[in-house]
């Protein structure tokens, strides 16, 4: 089914703002408690060593503190929790070694932030320097082997024909694909490229606050998420609680893109230490701190490699990657690659075969950041179609048709076995051609050249996953089990028809910008007729919301959206039955509209919301026998995920004598089905793109051969800034799903999925005629100008 | 992002200042406080004392003083990247000024903080060098006049004694044209230099009588380029890229996240080459 | 020590350490938590207030020498019910998605047009290049300053994206 809505589809100014836009909204480092104290983290400044000593007693005697914990005050409390356990678990806090730079080894609490910091430096711990093993290749030797109780620094091996043993039965493309490189008639490109490691940087550092009543036997957690009921329940079950004693409130949230899709050491420790002093316990994140205490993204080293024949039909795809887990494995750590393989294949009708090996290394973890694995998986296929066309001399827009699924294929199967619900690639990938007028931009780029200039177009294709999810991935670890839930990624949306006829909309979702009080409300005031003002949606309570999921993987929209739309349309039935007795119609004969309900074809015939609601709480007025109240709660649990799809390009002007790049377009066409608010939408892929521009361009967490994190601050890990970046071009081709009622597949990732390559592949084809192949990101200005030099040398 | 502890001293004259410091051996100055502070914020450096001179007046003019501009200590960026007299006599000190940080940095930052805090990667060093500025210092015995040329001693190091402070910038009006370009550290203009290159010409007959080019974020420090110099004293506008290969003598590179010695050395002389083109065009 | 100075037209008295952040004293002391902290090197602006009319990095101020000073936080942009030119631009063009750095976009974005009331979009970008922002990618604020500044001027904003695409 497909709906069309009034609201649905509109421009709605967003319910969140005016808060926001007054310095009105709160966060949580903007909520205090009476008498609440502060935590600094003692860090440690080697990758690698094992603790000799922890002296806390000049700490201590500082003014203002009042304790110092270390791993034994809170070792039966066990490691953090974790969905896929491969991989050694993080301790609360370093338990005889230290594993990376910046790992957390004892916890100062004081009574304000200046006394805690200078506390924490007063703590003396002894270290015995251990060597460390940094850098994928290195680590993935063995030479030095990090965890004493793990076989191997290769943690876990994901292997494309065999990724989900038992469930699928899956074509091992290997033979066909050795035996196509046998032919005569094929070209072979491949190149090994870096992914680099990213630090997420939400512009809000996390920031937890603690309060644990004794007198209620109950913990309550504010706390910058984008999951507050998993955070509950992880809290719940390290301290042996049922989880309705965790109250977690997610205030506002300044940014997540992933790195707050974590249940985090500080969240537990400062539950503990509440416990324990008897007073709210507050633990606010500094910038330089983030790069140690909260999650990176990324971190991939692989080698591409496309066999295909010289008019452009691929014939196999090959990835042999290593991707870096960081020292400790955490939420999703070990199965962010398992979100790429699900992408491995982008838009082609093509065999391929993915091998990618987990890795550890004495670095902070890595975990989901914007796009996890997918953004990835698009750049290895993407880069390498475009050494492909290349190569063959063909035009990169036909390399890709040639290979797309087709429009008739759909409901298309991947080669790992998953089914793609809908696509027309052929149609978007024409429009944007004809949108950024592609020949034209490749005629503008002779005359440059004829001019000594070096201008580049770039082009790629991606298909995001999302929408998760299908309940059966909870057996897969895509459900938070690990954190005492036993759940599958459902969705949630709770209707209440209050007694004055205003409604309350309660959600699981956990929002961090993506605008679901706005989205969410105009699904409502469609279906119910209920103004957007008289409508508020609450969201990050796990005392108030119904048990929901958190915001993540694009999926809040496609998921708890239907599920608010299905709730909605529960509390439409029964107020349908409730107006049908006050005006003496039939039930099938209301209509809702315009605050209120109205008898089809007589308009003027109409009762308000508020007399709606009258009768709903008076049940002696309305029809004998109904059941008091007007609220309805749904969950939807999608029969599969949703393929947002979409091609970007780009338009570069490299300074050749320097290596700087200048953005001059960039033009995106996307598809994610029916878009419930555009501007909202659009909202997400401006940011989105920036964020896959910022790693092209910009960005990368550098560890030097010691495990020392050079880029902790933003001096030395630049984001893009306004002067970075041009205006986006956006516009889009609306291809329907099945796999909800709403049509609406999703769209908080996409841009970030569709840009970096788009971007690299924009560079490398100004610099062509210079011999340049290939470029590891970012691209900045020095790796241009050497891979200019090395070109031209070679 | 938590300093530690200080004491604070809001100074109502620069002597009482200078009094401060000669008292306090390792108290630091601060002026609009866009350097010390964050490395403050970051414990990286934690003087016992901090002198603001913020509050003291009459020093915060910009004024001609006609063989020579005065800018005082209290200028800030933003009013140097504006100030139409600087536009004039010193291009390359105005575009500098408009290039480091930011509007909110510009704000408060100033000019002679910035000079006196010495920092390899920042712009206004390179324009102080080529312009051939003068900086007066004032100690506890009265003020004395350094040139830039001799100013700039290391990597966060100048040549003020720390019981002096630096009160005043002179910039001569020597007539030609200046300019001042670089890559930053996001590529164009933006953030810390890479690489910055402030070139000052003069010029007669189409040929360059005397020129000075300054040189940041490549080297150790803030350096002015004399091989270069003296390579294009009596050329022509033809003589600028073999000068501009000169660019390099007399600075040792330093390799950073931003660049290897081979591209930071390259970059040294691309900006020389265009700056001078630039203030060759302007001198013109 | 002991400090004072005007912020939001308020005089505020407090008593201070000497390293107290001009941020932190608006936060905790003035309970005035519009103003945010993102970073601690003054790149991300997100503690953006003004100071006797200039934007100012408060994260890179200390409190004491604030003494004396006029200052206005985010929460003295509206007057009464009315939002500033800024304000409503950001409402209007969708200028913000977490709002996190908003307040401190809104404070240069306001110091910008009072200084220049018809910007360039390259002097907008310019005139934001001091504040971060991880989610709009800075389209929509540019939008948004475009929108006040002409709003601020008299003059009928430029439409938005949205409008010429979906009718």
């Amino acid at each position: 089914m497909t709906i069309t809505m009034s609201q649905v589809g509109g421009i709605v100014r967003r319910k969140e703002d005016p808060a926001l836009i007054q310095g009105r909204g709160v966060y949580v480092d903007d909520i205090k408690l009476n008498g609440e104290l502060t935590v600094a983290f003692v860090r440690s400044p080697f990758a690698r060593a094992r603790i000799r000593s922890v002296d806390t007693s000049a700490a201590l005697a500082i003014p203002g503190v009042r304790a110092v914990y270390t791993i034994d005050d809170v070792r039966s409390l066990g490691p953090l929790l974790a969905q896929i356990p491969i991989g050694k678990l993080r301790p609360l806090l370093a338990d005889g070694v230290v594993n990376h730079v910046g790992e957390a080894v004892a916890m100062v609490v004081a009574q304000d932030r200046y006394q805690a910091e200078d506390a924490a430096e007063a703590v003396l711990v002894e270290y015995d320097q251990l060597p460390a093993s940094v850098g994928l290749k290195f680590s993935a030797t063995d030479e030095v082997k990090i965890h004493d109780d793990l076989e191997s620094n290769i943690l876990h091996t994901w292997v494309s024909h065999d990724w989900w043993p038992g469930v699928f039965e899956l074509e091992d493309y290997r033979p066909a694909i050795a035996a196509a490189k046998e032919r005569d008639d094929v070209v072979i490109v491949s190149q090994e490229m870096v992914n680099q490691r990213l630090i997420p940087v939400a512009i809000e550092p996390r920031a937890v606050l603690a309060d644990w009543s004794h007198g209620y036997d109950r913990v309550t957690l504010y706390t910058s998420s984008q999951i507050p009921h998993a955070v509950s329940g992880a809290i719940a079950k390290t301290f042996g609680l049922p989880v309705n004693a965790v109250h977690v409130i997610a205030p506002e949230v300044g940014g997540g893109f992933g790195c707050k899709l974590n249940v985090y050491p500080d969240e537990i420790l400062v539950c503990f230490a509440s416990h324990q002093l008897e007073a709210p316990v507050r633990w606010t994140e500094t910038r330089r701190e983030a790069g140690y205490s909260t999650i990176h993204g990324r971190g991939w080293i692989g080698t591409a490699t496309i066999t295909g024949t010289k008019d452009g039909e691929i014939l196999g795809y090959e990835l042999d990657a290593m991707a870096d887990m960081g020292a400790y494995s955490q939420n999703l750590t070990v199965a962010i690659p398992v979100l790429g393989l699900y992408a491995a294949s982008g838009q082609y009708n093509i065999p391929v075969e993915w091998t990618v090996k987990c890795v550890t290394t004495n670095t902070q973890t890595t975990d989901a950041y914007r796009g996890a694995g997918r953004p990835e998986a698009a750049y290895y296929l993407e880069r390498a179609i475009d050494m492909y066309a290349a190569e063959i001399g063909m035009h990169p827009g036909d390399v890709r048709k040639k290979n797309y699924f087709k429009k008739e294929d759909f409901p298309a199967t991947t080669p790992i076995g998953l089914t793609m619900d809908s696509g027309d690639y052929i149609t978007t990938l024409d429009k944007l051609l004809i949108d950024a007028d592609y020949a034209g931009l490749k005629e503008m780029q002779a005359q440059a050249r004829s001019e000594g200039r070096y201008i580049g177009v770039g082009l790629s294709s991606y298909v995001e996953v999302c929408g998760f999810g299908p309940s059966i991935l909870a057996e897969f670890g895509f459900g938070w089990d690990g954190y005492g839930l036993p759940t599958s990624f459902s969705g949630s949306g709770l209707v209440r028809i209050n007694p004055d006829g205003s409604a309350t909309v309660f959600i699981g979702t956990g929002p961090s910008g993506q605008g679901h009080e706005t989205t969410w409300a105009q699904i409502v005031s469609d279906r119910l007729g209920i103004g957007m003002e008289r409508i508020r949606v609450a969201h990050g309570d796990t005392s108030d919301a119904p048990y929901g999921i958190g915001t993540f993987g694009s999926r809040s929209a496609a998921v708890d959206g239907t599920a608010t739309y299905e709730a909605a349309e529960k509390v439409r039935s029964k107020a349908a039955d409730l107006v049908a007795h006050m005006l003496e119609a039939s039930a099938e004969d209301i209509r809702f509209a315009d605050g209120g309900a109205h008898v089809v074809g007589a308009p003027g015939h109409t009762v308000t919301w508020a007399e709606i609601a009258e009768v709903a709480y008076k049940p002696h007025k309305g029809p004998e026998g109904i059941e008091a109240g007007l609220e309805a709660h749904a969950m939807f649990s999608p029969g599969n995920a949703t393929w947002p799809f979409g091609s970007n390009i780009a338009v570069v002007e490299v300074d050749v004598e320097t290596g700087n790049v200048d953005i001059l377009r960039y033009v995106a066409m996307d598809d994610c089905g029916n878009v419930i608010n555009p501007m909202i939408v659009d909202g997400q892929l401006h940011g989105g793109i920036a964020q896959g521009i910022g790693q092209a361009l910009f960005e990368e967490a550098v560890y030097d051969p010691d495990g020392n994190l050079l880029s902790t601050s933003l001096v030395d890990y630049p984001l893009p800034t306004a002067t970075d970046l041009p205006m986006f071009e956006l516009d889009r081709t609306v291809t329907l799903t099945d796999v909800n009622p709403l049509g609406v597949k999703g769209i908080g990732e996409a841009g970030t999925v569709g840009s970096a390559q788009t971007i690299v592949n924009a560079v490398v084809d100004a610099l062509a005629p210079l011999g340049v192949k290939h470029i590891d990101m970012p691209l900045r200005p020095k790796k241009v100008w050497q891979a200019i030099q090395d070109a031209q040398e070679a | 992002m938590y300093p530690r502890q200080f004491e604070y001293v809001a100074a109502g004259s620069i002597e009482e200042a200078v009094g401060v410091l000669a008292a306090n051996p390792g108290a630091k100055v601060m002026s609009g406080g866009m350097s010390l502070i964050p490395m403050m914020k970051l414990r990286l450096l934690s003087p016992e004392t901090v002198v603001d001179i913020g509050r003291v007046s009459g020093l915060d003019a910009i004024e001609d003083k006609g063989d020579y501009i005065s800018v005082g200590a209290l200028v800030r960026h933003g009013a140097v990247a504006t100030s139409a007299v600087i536009g004039e006599h010193a291009t390359a000190l105005g575009q500098a000024a408009s290039w480091t940080g930011d509007p909110q940095v510009r704000n408060r930052g100033t000019l002679c903080g910035a000079l006196a805090h010495a920092d390899l990667a920042a712009d206004t060093p390179a324009a102080a060098l080529a312009l051939g500025m003068t900086m007066v210092a004032q100690g506890p015995n009265g003020t004395r006049e350094i040139a830039a040329s001799d100013f700039f001693v290391d990597s966060l190091m100048s040549a003020l004694s720390p019981d002096e402070i630096l009160v005043e910038a002179r910039i001569p009006k020597r007539g030609g044209g200046s300019a001042y370009d670089k890559l930053g550290r996001r590529g164009g203009h933006s953030d810390y230099a890479v690489a910055g290159v402030a070139s000052w010409v003069a010029m007669s007959d189409g040929v360059v009588t005397d020129c000075a080019i300054g040189i940041t974020g490549v080297g150790t420090k803030p350096t002015l380029a004399v091989g270069a110099m003296e390579a294009l004293r009596g050329q022509g506008p033809d003589g600028i890229a073999a000068a501009a290969d000169r660019a390099l003598e007399g600075i040792t590179v330093l390799e950073d996240l931003y660049g290897s010695e081979a591209y930071k050395a390259h970059l040294a002389k691309v900006y020389t080459r265009r700056s001078l083109e630039q203030a060759v065009a302007a001198a013109s | 020590m002991k400090v004072s100075m005007t912020v939001n037209g308020r005089l505020v008295n407090g008593d201070v350490e000497p390293r107290t952040l001009l941020v932190h004293f608006i936060r905790e002391e003035l309970a005035l938590t519009g103003t945010h902290i993102g970073c601690e090197t003054s790149y991300c602006g997100a503690c953006t207030v003004h100071v006797d009319g200039e934007a100012t990095k408060s994260c890179t101020m200390l409190a004491v020498q604030a003494e004396g000073a006029s200052i206005t936080t985010i929460e003295g942009m509206a007057m009464g019910d009315e939002l500033h030119p800024v304000q409503e631009g950001f409402w209007e063009r969708h200028g913000l998605q977490c709002g996190y750095c908003t307040p401190g976009m809104i404070m240069s974005g306001a110091a910008l047009i009072a200084a220049n009331p018809s910007p360039t979009e390259d002097e907008i970008r310019h005139g934001i290049e001091g504040n971060l922002c991880r989610c709009t990618g800075y389209h929509n604020i540019v939008k948004s300053i475009e929108y006040a500044a002409a709003k601020a001027r008299g003059e009928t904003p430029p439409p938005a994206d949205w409008e010429e695409a979906v009718v």
